[in-house]
């Protein structure tokens, strides 16, 4: 009996091995196949499961909603795109071993991701010795594209780096709100908190302002309201909150139940319709950096938010947004390349000037990112409301 | 002569197998290299937790913090020596060195850590110590996130590219050949015993605590190990790859390949590693896939592929070697972790 | 002195919800010497068994009569749920090594956590299995006007003090269950020595089957409370909050009944106050190190019974 059963076991775990056997010469005759054939493959790294799920989902629908308006329009050089997604689970390891698969087995023309600067970081290096660009839709750390003190030559961003945005909302509050005390409540287990913390910071303090409280939190916590009890004590006249919409609802409502009525403030991981979903009010009167607005007349905005909502029944968060500009970036490059290689994209990308996207016009600069104004967005009746624009 | 003997058998598999790593490193692609260093790694933190939770039975899950003293270690001195060459030497040959020295302090770390969260922690025992393993790792974790020297949340990138298929080959072999001679020694049979009945070899004699302690400190440093490995090989260390999650992996895996059965544990490492990596073409699907069949295998074989025993301790291994005369492994007879542990009573 | 007590108001709400999961946890080790590594995550089903019902039926106004049926059907469905991974996944390997049905456990909240993370299949009425992205947990209750009360400068949320009263209420029928009934007396009795239990004439396997269904319904009953108190849920949230009320049974001593509230509430005051007053960044740290300190001191945890191991 016993042995019967060590048998089966074995036999599964032959099976196994030897599925993998068999797919080795499968995968190389397909790779074969796939390269001269009329479709252009783009590879995407997505946390699609795990804590970040739902970054990872948004983003992946808004590249597929591109791709498929790319391929309706006739693809690129008469091809079809294709999109290939890998789940990393919010890895970096697994992020790593999902690019390297994407490039070196795939054969992908361009890399999309990671949402996470922890992730693109793992991945930067493997896009830059393979010699296939990465475009990364959400990642803000300045380190994503710099290698020491040089750029990565093939590792690209379509967003704005912390340094920018965390200083964009203490100018506001300094000096649109006029505020002078501040409390900061940050998510210390990630780097886009931490960072947009810290820019934050620094530049309140420079400006003359004061950050009576420091507090911290971990994503996935339920409760604030210790730290919040603490903020209240000091009295400041803001708290900022750079963290994601999923902590933040939260928060807000946690904040208000505790009776602090002044606003909060926070960056681009803000936008979801979720936050007001959750919210329910709570975080009216409070403002928030993005890259674009809603409200914003533009055909191409008004045209992705309606497709986004026809296709997934909700509005599009900032992640999708950015993830549907680093996708269109990718395909407009691949356009203007003069053929599909990897360096050419890589040019192709680099010269991108003041393209015209849904979150805001992109200019690639010398270190890889995008240089682009931000807009401050408040709520006012569980709705975001266009406030101002701030240019870089 | 015995003692000649015992030295020839440590040494003898890194001389079969330096030749064939380096055959191996010379053929793989790059896209099967990656994913043979994480089998590698994932061998090496199996094996060496299988010395803590497989011969001495202790319930450990703070594995993933040792990794994360490891790496850090390591990944502060590869980075700090980056430029910096030995004189006389090669270049590459002063790179390689510089790596041999971050892995020897990243492992000496993560024994140090091992020895001051062992030392306290062992007197308790089953759950209590594995709760208590994993506050110290999550703690570990905690102190990383907020010292500004190691990066916080975004840790330490642009870690120089020097694990290679030869290293983690090398700590592979290295593991494996500290478990099983440590199995066959003096050493092994008071885990042995410890695993089977504390009171009774307590009874015999045997420093129960003080084993275990070394249990543990060996143990925590091949996890330091595999850390700085992994760091090397992904370019990058941060808090986000070390956590309780990674402990439990790798409790999975040792528990799978059956407690205390160091070719268990290696298959074990290699199975899992490769079928989700098979799984990824799944996508969202590919982690509810891993659950079910970490369900059925369970189900199917309770006492883990290979029990407490080894490969070739099964019947149809011998069957086909029955000329050579088998030396000694662990306890033979019923598999001792089939029997209840019903020490500690509830008290409902 | 007011922030003194408000963080201790705000400990209670956490701990609350820490003491009934951990009463799951706790009862379950005391009849099996299992760590039912799920249980976090029947806690969310819990939860989202709660957020399916209030929209499929109980009318659309909240009201004391929807709370109440929400809440009892969740702790129903999540009974069934405990029931069919007792019976499926745990049973089999009872009389194996401890450590492969905590493989099992791993595997079943992996299955519940990534199956719930998939998107949906059935789109009506109700979207299942619900995505990675949260959700918003409608209130069950309106108590009109003022939403929370203030007692000497610390603000209460209403729900919160409701939460509080249902999980004390659920705590003392649970005490009268365990040390009142025959039931009770028959789960000790598996819990002090299963195979002579069996000699007595005590079903085994019932006992151990009611004993999850009833664990499993206090998680559903906690997940219910949190959710209205904390209105976001998400596959993943059962995964920090049941490891802390692991945490909080080891505490308390796990096996034990008044360990597992004890140790849920210590452990909730304990994080607050570290967060509150100290630097936060290192709250799980701090909370860490206070179990590690009382492990140290008390072993067997707060209210464990150290037994002398007889040879």
């Amino acid at each position: 009996m016993r042995f019967a059963r060590a048998l089966a076991v074995s036999a599964l775990v032959l099976a196994v091995a030897g599925c993998e056997k068999k797919q080795e010469p499968a995968a190389a005759g397909q790779q074969q196949a796939a390269a001269p054939s009329d479709t252009i493959l783009i590879g995407h790294v997505a946390s699609l499961t795990g804590e970040q799920a739902t970054f990872g989902e948004s983003t992946d629908n808004a590249i597929k909603l591109a791709i498929a308006e790319a391929n309706a329009n006739g693809g690129v050089k008469g091809k079809k795109l294709a999109l290939k997604t890998y789940d990393d689970q919010g890895k970096p390891e697994e992020a790593a071993v999902a690019a390297t698969r994407l490039i070196v087995q795939d054969k992908v023309a361009v890399l999309l991701g990671e949402v996470a600067s922890s992730r693109s970081l793992a991945i930067a290096p493997i896009a830059d010795t393979n010699k296939v660009p990465q475009i990364s839709p959400t990642s803000t750390n300045p380190r994503v594209t710099k290698d020491g003190t040089k750029t990565r030559p093939y590792v690209f961003r379509v967003c704005f780096i912390d340094p920018f945005q965390g200083t964009v909302m203490a100018k506001f509050a300094h000096e649109n709100l006029k505020l002078k005390r501040v409390a900061i409540l940050r998510d210390v287990g990630n780097d886009y908190s931490v960072g947009l913390a810290d820019y934050f910071s620094a530049k309140f303090k420079e400006l003359g302002g004061e950050v009576v409280s420091d507090q911290s939190f971990k994503a996935g916590d339920q409760d604030f309201k210790a730290q919040l009890t603490a903020i209240k004590n000091k009295n400041p006249q803001l708290i900022y909150v750079p963290a994601y919409y999923t902590d933040v609802a939260l928060i807000g409502r946690q904040a208000r139940e505790l009776g602090f009525k002044g606003p909060l403030a926070g960056g681009d991981g803000w936008d979801s319709a979720k936050l007001y979903e959750i919210a329910q009010g709570a975080l009216d009167g409070s403002y928030f950096s993005n890259h674009y607005t809603h409200e914003n007349p533009d055909p191409r905005v008004q045209n992705f938010v309606k497709k986004y909502k026809d296709t997934y029944g909700s509005v599009p968060d900032a992640l999708a947004a950015l993830g549907y500009d680093a996708a269109l970036v990718a395909i407009d490059s691949m356009n203007r390349a003069k053929d599909l290689t990897g360096p050419s994209i890589r040019d192709a990308i680099e010269q991108t000037k003041g393209f015209h996207g849904v979150a805001g016009n992109i200019t690639l600069d010398a270190d890889h990112n995008a240089v682009k104004s931000a807009v401050v967005i408040g709520i006012e009746k569980n709705t975001p409301k266009y406030v101002t624009t701030v240019e870089p | 002569m015995a003692r000649a003997k015992a030295v020839f058998r440590s040494i003898l598999p890194f001389l079969l197998g330096l030749p064939v790593l380096f055959a191996i490193q010379s053929v793989t692609p790059p896209d099967y290299a990656l994913i043979l260093v994480s089998v590698g790694v994932n061998v090496v933190l199996a094996v060496s937790l299988n010395v803590v939770n497989g011969f001495t039975g202790q319930f450990s899950l703070g594995h993933a913090g040792f990794m994360a003293v490891g790496a850090y270690t390591a990944a502060k001195i590869t980075t700090g020596l980056v430029g910096v060459d030995l004189p006389f030497v090669p270049q590459a040959f002063s790179d390689q060195a510089i790596f041999a020295l971050a892995l020897s302090a990243g492992m000496a770390t993560a024994a140090l850590a091992g020895f001051l969260v062992g030392m306290p922690s062992l007197r308790l025992r089953g759950d209590y110590l594995a709760i208590v393993t994993l506050g110290f790792g999550e703690i570990i974790r905690s102190v990383i996130e907020n010292m500004k020297t190691l990066g916080q949340a975004t840790g330490l990138s642009g870690l120089p590219p020097r694990t290679n298929l030869v290293w983690v080959g090398v700590s592979a072999i290295a593991t494996v050949v500290m478990a099983r001679r440590l199995a066959v020694s003096t050493q092994g049979r008071a885990l042995f015993a410890i695993r089977e009945d504390e009171v009774a070899a307590e009874a015999m004699g045997v420093d129960t605590t003080g084993y275990k302690v070394r249990a543990f400190v060996i143990s925590a440093a091949y996890a330091g190990l595999a850390g700085a490995l992994i760091s090397h090989a992904i370019l990058l260390a941060t808090p986000r790859m070390f956590t309780f999650v990674r402990s439990i992996e790798v409790v999975v895996m040792v528990v799978l390949g059956g407690l205390g059965s160091i070719t268990g544990s290696i298959v074990a490492a290699c199975t899992l590693t490769i079928a989700l990596e098979l799984l990824r073409e799944f996508q969202a699907y590919r982690m509810v896939v891993y659950a079910i069949l970490l369900i059925a295998l369970m189900l199917l074989r309770p006492q883990g592929i290979f029990g407490t025993r080894e490969i070739w301790d099964l019947a149809i291994v011998r069957r086909l070697f029955r000329t050579r005369q088998l030396a000694a492994t662990g306890p033979a007879g019923a598999s001792p972790t089939e029997v209840r542990d019903d020490s500690t009573k509830g008290v409902v | 002195m007011t922030e003194f007590l408000q963080h201790f108001v705000n400990g209670l709400s956490v701990g609350t919800i820490y003491a009934l999961i951990a009463l799951g946890y706790t009862m379950v080790y005391g009849v099996l010497k299992l760590i039912n590594f799920a249980h976090g995550d029947v806690y969310m089903v819990g939860a989202f068994s709660g957020y399916y019902l209030g929209i499929v039926g109980g009318g659309g106004e909240p009201s004391f009569f929807r709370a109440a049926y929400v809440t009892l059907g969740a702790m129903i469905a999540c009974a069934l749920l405990g029931f069919v991974i007792e019976r499926f996944a745990y049973r089999p390997l009872r009389h194996r090594a401890r450590l492969t049905a905590l493989i099992t456990a791993i595997g079943v909240s992996f299955l519940l956590e990534y199956g719930f993370q998939l998107s949906p299949w059935i789109r009506t009425p109700v979207q299942f299995p619900p995505g990675p992205s949260p959700r918003f947990f409608p209130p069950l209750i309106d108590f009109g006007g003022e939403r929370s009360i203030e007692v000497l400068g610390a603000t209460m949320p209403k729900i919160d003090l409701l939460g509080l009263g249902v999980a004390l209420g659920l705590m003392l029928v649970l005490q009268f269950i365990v040390y009142r009934t025959r039931f009770g007396t028959a789960m000790r009795a598996v819990s002090f020595d299963p195979q002579v239990a069996g000699l007595m004439g005590i079903p085994v396997n019932r006992i151990i089957s009611w004993t999850f269904m009833l664990g499993s319904a206090l998680a559903a009953a906690a997940g219910i409370i949190n959710a209205s108190s904390r209105p976001k849920i998400e596959p993943l949230f059962g995964l920090i909050s049941g490891l802390k009320a692991f945490v909080a049974a080891v505490l308390g001593g796990i096996g034990s009944v008044p360990g597992a509230m004890a140790g849920g509430l210590l452990l909730g005051l304990t994080e607050e106050y570290v967060a509150g007053y100290t630097d936060s960044s290192y709250r799980d740290a701090i909370a860490f190190t206070v179990l590690i300190l009382v492990l140290l001191i008390r072993p067997a945890g707060l209210f464990g019974r150290v037994t002398v191991e007889k040879v």
